[in-house]
């Protein structure tokens, strides 16, 4: 068994990877992602690990460089944050359409304007449709641990799709946290040699990302979402897995005191713990509050969540970026469409928070609760508002 | 070439067999059609040179034409060719 430690989560997640026998990695640095970048780089430089470290002039040749890596057959590496990420965009749906099992690590951060390099969700969240798996994490542990974890989901013959872990910045990066770290060994046991599905080779040309037009590109398109969908079954194999190795399990959605909860909220990310915090506090006034974290963001688990809140009379969502003119957060809205056909399912609610690093504290959650709590005619149903906004 | 189902492509589109792309008619774009007037024409091949597709090619008796299996119409030659011996005629 690995020994408990302290460190910097970005190092930490860097080290983590340096364990996976990665062949390359192009990382621009961007904060709050920089040290990842700079300890990968390190970890090269000195020898520790035999990969490739490509200094790329942006996160746009990140992203294409990891892409021509992995269609050569390496195990390639990224992470970025917020306007990096953005500056990703145009590429990420064709790493996954091109079926190239990449991983990357996103540092979160508000997008600019105006700018602010402080942690929420609006990176990721505008990523949402490229193709990819998305998974978010809590702690130190869950970043490290998925930080591995993602290469095997992804090389999976049966996936084959990229992976992006979202690590809340600062909050979380920054934070020296104490976890276990898998040896070596344990993860050169855990993590099989990388086995691509084609490779660009002189000897035996294939061609990659070919031009397709109107009579095979919605065959495509579909092709793409029964992959991504059915990378869940492993997913939870793999997690599985992780677990009898290491003792650590995940799953695409988490539970605290839900099981008898009237009025549930649901988090994404580091928030999951203060949140946790809040429930114990409510749960020691007689409140039956409880705590669902999607840890899964994309392939949405809608079995998952709809069994998670079925019973709860309330439920309160929470939302770390916003959909300017739209319905509500990204998660509120996914969840509401999740729960449409459902005969029960409780009444949801939508709170904006924590947007450009603004602090939560427990309290702020236990206000929540309590504002929820005093709606028992349901008039706050059904819309959102940023929480704890100056009027 | 029958089309295939969204069940029989392969992983990321991958295309294993090289050269495949001439299997492509690119023909069936085609809205327009050059006609060669051999009358007119001086067999200077610019037609030739400038066809984005590759697909004009010289007969034997020094005169051009297209391959309507690739030709995109895309009306490159004919507004090329200064001794205006192209005509673009729009297909049935």
């Amino acid at each position: 068994m690995a020994k408990r430690i302290g460190m910097e989560v970005a190092v930490a997640v860097a080290e983590a990877v340096g364990l996976c026998d990665i062949d390359m990695a192009a990382v621009y640095p961007i904060t709050p992602q920089s040290h990842i970048a700079e300890h990968l780089s390190d970890l090269v430089a000195d020898g520790k690990i035999d990969a490739e470290f490509v200094t790329v002039e942006s996160e746009h040749s990140a992203m294409s460089a990891v892409i021509g890596a992995s269609g050569a057959g390496a195990r390639s590496y990224t992470a970025t944050s917020s306007q990096g990420l953005m500056y990703m965009h145009e590429l990420l749906p064709i790493a996954s359409a091109m079926r190239l099992p990449i991983t990357m690590a996103i540092a979160n951060r508000a997008v600019s304007g105006p700018l602010n390099i402080l942690n929420d969700h609006s990176d990721i969240m505008p990523q949402r449709d490229s193709g990819w798996i998305s998974i978010f994490v809590e702690n130190a542990q869950e970043a490290i641990d998925m930080s591995i974890i993602a290469f095997k989901i992804a090389e999976n013959k049966d996936v084959m799709l990229p992976v992006n872990i979202n690590i809340d910045g600062f909050q979380l990066t920054h934070m020296v946290e104490p976890f276990e770290m898998p040896t070596q060994e344990e993860v050169r046991n855990f993590l099989p040699p990388f086995v691509p599905h084609a490779t660009l080779h002189p000897a035996k040309p294939v061609t990659m990302g070919a031009f397709a037009m109107s009579d095979y590109f919605p065959e495509i398109m579909k092709a793409k979402d029964e992959a991504l969908k059915n990378s869940k079954k492993i997913i939870l194999e793999v997690w599985d897995e992780w677990a009898k190795m290491f003792g650590r399990a995940y799953k695409p959605v988490e539970t605290y005191k839900a099981e008898d909860a009237e009025v549930l909220m649901l988090t994404m990310g580091s928030m999951g713990e203060t949140a946790q915090m809040a429930i114990d506090e409510l749960r020691a006034k007689g409140v039956k509050a409880g705590l669902v974290k999607l840890r899964l963001w994309r392939p949405f688990p809608f079995a998952e969540i709809k069994a998670a809140v079925k019973n709860a009379k309330k439920l309160i969502v929470t939302d770390r970026a916003v959909s300017f003119g739209g319905p509500g957060g990204p998660v509120f809205s996914e969840v509401k469409s999740a729960l449409y056909a459902e005969a029960q399912r409780p009444v949801i609610y939508d709170y904006i928070y924590g947007l450009g690093g603004r602090d939560v504290p427990v309290g702020d959650f236990v206000g929540m609760f309590e504002r929820v709590l005093a709606d028992t005619a349901n008039k706050e149903v059904d819309t959102y508002e940023f929480w704890g906004v100056r009027e | 070439m029958a089309l295939k189902s969204w069940r029989e492509l392969p992983t990321g589109c991958v295309v294993f067999e090289p050269g495949s792309a001439s299997e492509y008619h690119t023909g069936s774009w085609r809205s327009q059609r050059p006609v060669w007037n051999n009358q007119k024409c001086i067999k200077c091949g610019i037609c030739y040179v400038f066809c984005p597709e590759g697909c004009v090619q010289q007969g034997e008796d020094g005169f051009f034409q297209a391959d309507m299996d690739y030709c995109k119409g895309c009306g490159i030659c004919a507004h090329e060719c200064w001794p205006r011996a192209i005509a673009m005629i729009e297909e049935g």
